[in-house]
């Protein structure tokens, strides 16, 4: 037992050498170690991954049926389509984000360890992205092609998406977080949410217009990727504080 | 100076105290926001010149812009008083916050519907995707999120400290999609006209505008006192300070 | 004794109940810790409240003397708890759950793994997942958390749920040699412990007011 009846002093002393050795190489370590536990879960679910995409799909094909085939016409809303039916399946997978950690009681324990659970909550939606946001990226240039993209939008709409999806699933995190500990969620996760992705969504859509018109992406790419950023500093913060609320009941 | 203030905002947090300060002004900021909100219609609606564009219509704006400004400082308001009792644990806090949200969304609404009505004759529709209109919409969203997030939660606890951090990513948020809604405008319908941005409005027209924002002001500071009375009563129903009130009443 | 973990005036209120208040206790190095009292007396509030999970409380917290708000880190370090929820991930083997539990304090040891699943009688069962489990093998896998995480401090919420008598037997022995060694354990259990170390109860729930006694 490393606590027996030792003096005080000497077992302060104890602590603290063992926090400079240790204190940010565990952060680090506990963030990889939950990340390899959620991507084993994902990996043991597989059939979860498929979800997300085929709403993308089922809900990009939609368009067509509902509005019009006429590929003239679907060029011109191609852009909008694609990114609106990406962020919707982003936000439709987020829901469940912390909702087995918290019905197990691994939420309990992340948030009692000895790490900022900033840290934890990174790693989270780190798997999240990894198994939603990247095989959306990677599908929508297919979609594109039955929506009629003109061909210059292509890279762009790569591009705009991988900067974009990991800003949805950071700022959904929060929206999750805020909701975890409720008995009916409902839709309500989706209405807190919703209104954030707005930028994402103005920026992205137009830098593909931009990109399909000849125009320079390069700005919309910068201001893209410092929302990225600035939503990867403040946005595990904000779910750590939620998820607290939240395992308060 | 800094001692006087943390003295001041120490008393700020307990609710008795709130209770009886504000019992004390209300019949004050009441009484102004009626006088300066009855002056500014009279003084707008019949002295002010008409506009040498859109005619008696554009009178509209004593009720859209009060009503806007007010929609997003509420917003602010309801943010800070949410990270106060977020970070202080301060009750009062909470329940200001708390009582920010409905008035918000109800002046974020009003400012909308007049805008519509003032969309009739100036664009010949209802509903425009202006900038600033869709700006409004998205802020009444987010007030709509804050107040569906406040009544989910069981504990009132843990509804405020929920609701703050939700209007702290707002208040972060709303810079941004701002921005992006007024590029995305100009990106769509390039330099259309704008509602309120009139080159330079004579003094006859902007004095009663101010007099109704100030009144709309002493409006929701009512308002506000008002609720957050009710709340701290709800709130401290078991506590002795209370309890004296009650058996004074009856 | 070394005192480990006091309360200073606790009171916690929940939905508009008052759960208890004015509560004072001490627990120092080798003792264990009984929190009693009927259902909804607010053993789990205490014990939650005592692991740092529920803000929401009146009163102060003392770790070695010192607020537990002041480094809030060490007293997380030397903390274990087990709640009403054991944390086990259903579509993971015993192997992977601890493999995780143990990223979050110390070095990856799978020996280490092995042995502490050895300890709660799961030699076989290491590589299967844990729905083909019962529920009395979930509690014993989170209860293998008490061999791969040293700390000082156990705080445990109904550690028997679910658990048969031979494996009460052993866990009671646990806590003992834990208390021996100079650790401390807090608990709530319905069942009636037989421990050859001193208990101590805190007997929530009996008044209005909770008071402190010696068993």
């Amino acid at each position: 037992m490393m606590n027996d009846a030792t003096p005080r002093l000497a077992q302060k002393k104890q602590h603290i050498i063992r926090r400079e050795e240790g204190m940010q190489v565990s952060s680090w370590h506990a963030f990889t170690g939950t990340l390899k536990r959620d991507l084993l879960l994902v990996f043991r679910r597989r059939s979860d991954v498929v979800n997300p995409l085929l709403f993308f799909s089922i809900a990009v094909t939609l368009f067509p049926l509902g509005i019009s085939p006429e590929p003239d016409f679907l060029a011109q809303i191609a852009a909008g389509v694609l990114w609106v039916s990406a962020l919707l399946a982003t936000l439709l997978s987020l829901d469940s984000l912390f909702q087995q950690d918290m019905a197990d009681g691994s939420l309990e324990q992340l948030v009692i360890s000895p790490h900022p659970l900033a840290v934890m909550v990174l790693a989270k939606v780190l798997v999240h992205w990894l198994v939603t946001g990247l095989p959306l990226t990677l599908l929508a240039p297919m979609l594109a092609v039955m929506m009629f993209l003109p061909e210059e939008g292509y890279s762009t709409l790569f591009l705009t998406l991988l900067l974009g999806t990991p800003t949805l699933s950071l700022v959904g995190a929060i929206g999750a977080a805020l909701t975890v500990g409720l008995r009916r969620t409902g839709v309500l996760m989706t209405l807190l949410i919703l209104p954030l992705y707005i930028p994402v969504l103005i920026f992205g859509t137009g830098a593909v217009v931009s990109a399909v018109n000849g125009m320079a992406v390069a700005g919309h790419l910068a201001i893209m990727g410092a929302m990225l950023m600035t939503a990867l500093v403040m946005a595990p913060l904000a779910a750590g504080a939620a998820l607290r609320i939240s395992l308060n009941g | 100076m800094w001692k006087t203030f943390v003295a001041w905002f120490h008393r700020m947090g307990s609710p008795k105290w709130f209770y009886e300060i504000s019992g004390r002004w209300i019949p004050w900021f009441a009484a102004a926001a009626v006088l300066l909100i009855a002056v500014g219609t009279v003084w707008g609606l019949a002295f002010a010149p008409a506009d040498y564009q859109q005619g008696n219509s554009f009178r509209i704006i004593y009720i859209h812009v009060p009503a806007a400004i007010l929609a997003q400082s509420i917003f602010f308001l309801m943010a800070i008083a949410g990270g106060i009792g977020l970070i202080w644990k301060m009750k009062v806090a909470d329940m200001v916050a708390k009582s920010c949200a409905p008035f918000g969304a109800t002046m974020t609404f009003i400012a909308l519907f007049t805008g519509a009505i003032w969309g009739k004759p100036t664009w010949g529709a209802w509903w425009v995707w202006d900038a600033r209109l869709t700006s409004m919409l998205i802020l009444l969203f987010l007030y709509f999120g804050v107040i569906a997030l406040q009544s989910a939660f069981d504990s009132k606890q843990s509804a405020a400290r929920a609701s703050a951090i939700l209007s702290l990513v707002g208040i972060v948020n709303i810079p941004i999609i701002k921005y992006s809604v007024e590029w995305w405008n100009t990106l769509h319908q390039p330099a259309t006209f704008k509602l309120t941005e009139k080159p330079a409005m004579p003094a006859e027209m902007w004095m009663p505008l101010l007099v109704m924002v100030v009144g709309f002001y002493c409006l929701f500071a009512v308002i506000l006192m008002l609720r957050t009375r009710n709340e701290i009563l709800e709130r401290e129903k078991r506590t002795h300070w209370v309890q004296g009130l009650l058996s004074k009443e009856s | 004794m070394q005192e480990l973990l006091s309360g200073q005036n606790l009171a916690c209120e929940r939905d508009d109940r008052l759960l208890f208040s004015k509560l004072d206790f001490k627990l120092h190095c080798g003792e264990v810790l009984q929190i009693a009292g009927p259902n909804g007396s607010g053993k789990t509030s205490l014990l939650r409240i005592l692991a740092g999970l529920l803000p929401d409380f009146d009163g102060t917290l003392f770790f070695q003397g010192k607020p537990v708000q002041s480094d809030s880190d060490h007293f997380r370090e030397n903390l274990l708890f087990i709640g009403h929820q054991p944390g086990i991930k259903l579509n993971l083997t015993p192997e992977e759950n601890l493999r995780w539990y143990q990223s979050l304090y110390h070095p990856a040891d799978t020996d280490q793994i092995y042995q502490a699943l050895a300890q709660v009688k799961l030699t076989g069962f290491e590589d299967v997942p844990c729905y083909t489990l019962s529920a009395g093998q979930h509690r014993r896998v989170a209860l293998a958390r008490l061999f791969l995480h040293a700390a000082p401090l156990w705080i445990l919420d109904e550690p028997f749920t679910a658990i048969d008598q031979g494996g009460v037997k052993e866990i009671e022995q646990l806590i003992a040699d834990h208390a021996q060694q100079g650790g401390s354990v807090i608990l709530t259990t319905h069942h009636n412990l037989s421990l050859p170390v001193e208990l101590n109860v805190i007997q929530l729930g009996q008044s209005h007011q909770s008071e402190t006694e010696q068993a």
